[in-house]
């Protein structure tokens, strides 16, 4: 219920939404829990394994119960905690993990079950028969237990990436983190202060109090005018710091619009990176629940919570609230509930010698241990001494301590150390370079003491970066020692819950240690403690003092598991924003491309490019049609095909030929000028890396052709290369590919076309170059042929690539011929025995593809005494050949000597490219055999396993068509 | 035949949004000048011609409309104006090879800030400054031009997603902007 006059919401303005299809009304600065316990809703959620009805425990994103659906227009999103989010108009969630509704859950027959479905349950009773567990118990264990569900479509909501720098990071804007900004702050350091919440202020919207003499609030409004009005000072706010890193780096995600409606281009989350010099860890602490028996029912609360949803909220949990805490501070709450007129009707204390001064019933001494209430509490066992009774109450405040939130200090592998006077783990110093931790986070339980570890952080900060820190007077605060007598489990009747959100009880944790999982990390593992979304948060520090009572260690000793990144879930979605579909990659797009696109051509993706597929003609119904006679018209009038994808690297320099020389097989420093010669390049192991044609424009100027695929890898080698083996060589190289439109111009009327386009007649030999004008441009001309035909490129400044494709085009059809696309590109290079990545894939040598005359006696070149290695040549290689079918035949197959058995010993070799050749009326294929150079003649039987196809092919020489190459010379 | 037509990778395209504004530019001539092992006084004298020097890494310079900027070791693109005779350094015409866009307003940086991985404000990046780095996933150099303005240079052939990528990370911010978070 909400109390008049009590929170720091914003009762001008209320918002309605709705939880499982009811509506409610709430208050801007209401969270959905908040809002729901405003409206006595204390049911939201069921257990994971038993189904228990489940309330809200904390008041922050350590939540282990409140676990919700939000629906949206295009999203729903699960597992999202009730204490986080904000309500705003039209706020649609609902309750999950369960079947029926969620006050009647037919799941909840589990917890009648229970004894029979304690910890590793599954892996003893489910062992058989074996196959059932894939197929039958896993599928239903995993419908009985779990969390939210997912619409199953993509989301396509908006998110988004971010990278920020700052010499000062502090996480958390408690005392602790708004003292430590404020000195970076006025030292005038680059400061970054993220608070988790939706308000800044840690605890201090919380507890109140005085800092420096005035109300804590008003303090807090005096800093945060005076941080947001200094222009080196960033405030972030419903931003977590989930992670830290190398080098200062720490992730972080920002809740952007998430506490809004949907709007275009509105991005719900933002994934940070930012990059700190220092950073200061001011998460504070959270309280730690006591297991004492059934301490899962809705309107049992952290302690802390209850003063959160009082003071921040205006909410009380209940008409009798009763506080169990074994700490001073815990008190607070309970004079705070009486002073806002709610009954408290008992405080139980089990430190013997607690005080008591409260105008309400004391029981010092005492221990819950039992409570009531199918849906909601209703009453509690509590036992002092010898004598047990009931107390009616509908709100039970616990507080078994505090936890300080060091988390990311253990991010790196640091553990963290054992405090003994807090009973709780406080950070090892140093553990992330760059960071420290202040205030709670670091066991600094006081006002005063999170102020002046603050600042002392700050300061030492600023003072490393050579900044001069700031005369900043101390604010004076509260610094009440913190005492408390551990206390992590009650004895008695009944399941202790020590982790709430993936239902872990103390019997869990004993019959692990006494079923031989006696190390914390195998506890954790057979239980599922600490592994459900809080990661533990509630319940490690705990489990563990339990697992240590049960081996009969110390804490210490028993050690305690990590936290690792992130500190709370991340979505994908934000860590890969921008990159779903096709922002996977960038797009490359040719000059031609708007071109192809008018005229039909499906484009297919090749190396980031984008190149049309093939040129559909009307009347034309498969891809094949359209191939075969874009086909026929190179063999016999003339093509166009847009060839600017391939690697062009300038080449220049009086070292230049030398170079070549060193990373191709071959010999370049001989090519006289306005020549082309074809080169093969090897990897320092002696395999094929690329193969390409280089033309040499210049005494010392060259420029190398690398295929599409590899021309990143290439300009790579190269690169490594030059800076590794001969970086003093006077030679320099750089990539030209995009400078360039280039178009391949082939068939029997290939030299009609181009002459036409030139504005003097060349007449350039086979494998010649020659710089042309066209149209009143500077271009360059190459005699080259990836067909068998005559075949020249013709490449021109990529500006006038659409214009030059365009004419081209247009006078090629009244040629007979036309554009051709990749699937005829294939088959023309197939029929002509050309190789493509396809074939030098990575496994090859110059020796398997034939071509190990290539490789120079008289120099040395990269890869060449690792090509000689034993097991690289020889007949026992698998060689390159051709192979002719009369029926469809598939690249992939694996091919057989016919008559022998199919297995993978009889494997003879493989396919890598297949066509169907209209030139040759047949099906082609280049494949690898062993010893295939030897075999040409010899039939061998193809099997392709996956598409089901066995055919026995003809082997012969990989050069199918115009094997003399009159053709190409002409 | 008839002169061919010439066409920028985006056509000029122009965007304003939030306060924000994105254009393709034309850069002129663009040519990379690659050092050759001790060639570095050659070149000088004749970069002096345009009263321009050899940039440091990660800076530029500018005198009367040519540009000089840092791209890599021992290498400078030099831009705005064709080149004049350099000995002692290879060059290479680079003008068709990269689409180069402008980016202005109170939050470029901001924009930039969700695509490219390196501090660019003001502090970090002052006007002259280069740098070698990624727009996502692309290769690109980013110059500072001014206290509000960058150039980015990326791939021609990346052009459209390099202008699709900003146009949406530009909406977005445009979109934090206009409500009040």
């Amino acid at each position: 219920m909400r109390i008049d006059g009590k929170g720091l919401i914003d009762r001008t303005k209320p918002v309605r939404f709705r939880f499982d299809g009811k509506d409610y009304a709430g208050y801007k600065g209401d969270t959905l829990a908040s809002a729901l316990l405003a409206n006595d809703v204390r049911l939201v959620g069921r257990s994971f394994k038993y189904h228990r009805p489940r309330g809200v425990l904390t008041a922050g994103s350590e939540e282990p119960n409140a676990l919700v659906e939000v629906i949206g227009p295009k999203n729903q999103t699960p597992n999202v905690r009730a204490t986080v989010q904000e309500v705003f108009e039209g706020l649609e969630t609902r309750s999950q993990n369960r079947l029926g509704s969620l006050r009647f859950d037919l799941l909840a027959v589990n917890d009648l079950l229970w004894p029979f479905l304690g910890a590793g349950f599954y892996y003893k009773t489910f062992m058989w028969p074996r196959a059932f567990w894939e197929g039958l118990y896993e599928p239903l264990i995993r419908r009985a237990a779990g969390l939210g569900s997912l619409s199953g479509r993509h989301d396509e909501g908006t998110y988004e990436k971010a990278f920020a720098f700052c010499d000062v990071l502090v996480i958390g804007s408690g005392p602790a983190g708004l003292m430590a900004a404020l000195t970076a702050g006025r030292a005038g350091a680059d400061v970054i202060l993220c608070e988790e919440s939706h308000a800044f202020g840690g605890r201090i919207l919380s507890d109140g109090g005085t800092i420096g003499g005035m109300p804590a609030g008003e303090w807090l409004a005096q800093v945060l005018a005076e941080l947001e009005a200094l222009p080196n000072v960033r405030l972030m706010l419903r931003t977590t710091v989930t992670g830290a890193y190398d080098h200062g780096t720490y992730g972080a995600l920002e809740r952007v619009g998430l506490h809004k409606p949907a709007r275009p281009n509105l991005s719900r989350e933002c994934f940070w990176r930012i990059v700190a010099k220092h950073a200061v860890l001011a998460a504070g602490a959270l309280e730690r629940p006591v297991a004492f028996p059934d301490n899962d029912r809705p309107g049992i609360m952290l302690a802390s919570a209850v003063r959160t949803y009082l003071n921040r909220y205006g909410v009380s949990l209940g008409k009798r609230v009763t506080l169990f805490a074994n700490t001073d501070q815990a008190r607070a709450v309970a004079r705070e509930l009486m002073a806002a007129g709610v009954t408290v009707a008992a405080i139980i204390d089990p430190r013997p010698d607690a005080f008591s001064v409260e105008d309400c019933p004391v029981h010092v001494g005492g221990e819950v241990i039992g409570t009531r209430g199918r849906l909601g509490l209703t009453g509690i066992t509590v036992r002092k001494g010898a004598e047990t009774f009931e107390i009616e109450t509908d709100c039970l405040a616990m507080s078994g301590g505090w936890n300080p939130t060091l988390h990311l200090t253990c991010h790196m592998n640091g553990r963290p150390r054992w405090d003994e006077d807090l009973a709780a783990f406080v950070p090892m110093e140093g553990a992330v370079p760059g960071l420290v931790a202040v205030g709670a986070a670091n066991g600094s339980m006081s006002t005063h003491g999170a102020l002046v570890t603050g600042h002392a952080a700050a300061v030492q900060a600023v003072q490393a970066l050579g900044r001069k820190a700031p005369d900043l007077p101390l604010p004076e605060a509260e610094d009440r020692p913190y005492v408390l007598k551990a206390l992590w489990a009650v004895e008695g009747k009944g399941r202790a819950w020590l982790d709430f959100a993936n239902d872990v009880t103390t019997k869990d944790v004993k019959l692990a240690a006494q079923e031989g999982f006696r190390s914390v990390e195998h506890m954790k593992r057979y239980t599922t403690q600490g592994m459900a979304p809080d990661q533990g948060k509630n319940s490690n520090v705990a489990a563990l003092a339990v697992l240590a009572d049960a081996t009969g260690r110390g804490i210490p000793e028993t050690g305690t598991t990590t936290f690792r990144p992130p500190y709370t879930p991340v979505s994908i979605a934000a860590m890969g924003a921008g990159g779903r579909a096709e922002g996977f990659a960038p797009q490359r797009f040719l000059t031609s491309d708007q071109a192809s696109r008018d005229r039909g051509a499906p484009m297919i993706e090749a190396g980031l490019w984008y190149r049309p597929s093939y040129f559909p003609k009307p009347g034309e119904t498969t891809w094949r049609e359209a191939c075969d006679r874009e086909v026929r018209m190179v063999r016999e009038a003339v093509g166009v095909a847009d060839v600017s994808t391939l690697g062009k690297i300038d080449i220049q320099g009086k070292d230049a030929g030398r170079f070549l020389d060193f990373v191709y097989t071959n010999t370049f420093s001989t090519l006289p000028v306005g020549r082309v010669r074809y080169g093969l390049m090897l990897r320092e192991d002696g395999h094929v890396l690329d193969d390409g044609t280089s033309a040499r424009l210049g005494e010392d100027h060259y420029l190398m052709t690398t295929t599409t695929a590899a021309a990143g890898l290439v300009m790579r080698h190269l690169d490594f290369v030059h800076q590794a083996f001969c970086a003093d060589w006077q030679v320099r190289f750089i990539s030209v590919t995009e400078s360039w439109a280039q178009f391949a111009v082939a068939g029997p009327k290939a030299r009609a076309l181009v002459q036409s386009f030139l504005e003097e007649t060349v007449d350039l030999p086979f494998m010649g170059v020659a710089p042309v004008r066209v149209g009143g441009v500077k271009g360059r001309l190459f005699r080259i042929s990836f067909s068998g035909e005559e075949g020249y490129e013709l490449a021109v400044p990529t500006r006038y690539g659409e214009a030059l494709f365009r004419d081209l085009v247009a006078r090629a059809e009244t040629m007979g011929g036309g554009p051709y696309g990749m699937e005829a590109l294939n088959v023309l290079r197939i029929e002509k025995g050309f190789i493509t990545h396809a074939e030098i894939h990575g496994r090859v040598t110059a020796h398997d593809i034939g071509m190990e005359k290539m490789v120079s006696a008289k120099k040395d070149c990269i890869g060449k005494a690792a090509a000689q290695r034993p097991g690289l040549w020889g007949p026992e290689r698998e060689q390159l050949v051709g192979l002719k079918a009369s029926a469809p035949i598939s690249a992939g197959a694996h091919l057989f000597v016919p008559g022998m058995e199919i297995h993978r010993e009889t494997d003879q070799g493989y396919v890598t490219s297949v066509c169907w050749s209209p030139t040759l009326g047949a099906w082609l294929a280049l494949a690898f055999l062993k010893d295939g150079r030897n075999r040409h003649g010899e039939k061998i039987r193809l099997v392709d396993h996956l598409r089901g196809i066995d055919v026995i092919c003809e082997v012969c020489d990989p050069v199918f068509h115009d094997p003399a190459g009159e053709k190409l010379r002409a | 035949m008839p002169e061919l037509i010439a066409k920028s990778a985006l056509d000029g395209r122009r965007l304003t949004l939030g306060g924000l504004t994105l254009v393709e530019l034309d850069p002129g001539p663009i040519t990379s000048v690659a050092l050759y092992p001790g060639g570095a006084k050659l070149a000088a004298k004749g970069l002096k011609t345009l009263g321009l020097t050899f940039p440091p890494p990660n800076t530029f310079t500018e005198k009367k409309g040519a540009r000089i900027v840092w791209t890599g070791r021992e290498q400078a693109f030099l831009m705005g104006v064709a080149p004049p005779a350099i000995e002692g350094a290879a060059l290479t015409d680079q003008s068709d090879g990269w689409a180069v866009l402008g980016i202005s307003g109170a939050a470029a940086v901001d924009v930039l800030a969700r695509l490219v991985p390196v501090d660019l404000r003001s502090s970090a990046f002052p006007a002259g400054r280069v740098a070698r780095t990624q727009v996502n996933h692309m290769n690109a150099v980013i110059l500072r031009t001014g206290d509000h303005e960058l150039e980015i240079m990326v791939f021609r052939s990346m052009a459209r997603t390099a202008w699709h990528e900003l146009e949406g990370t530009i909406s977005m911010v445009a979109a934090r902007q206009a409500v009040k978070i």
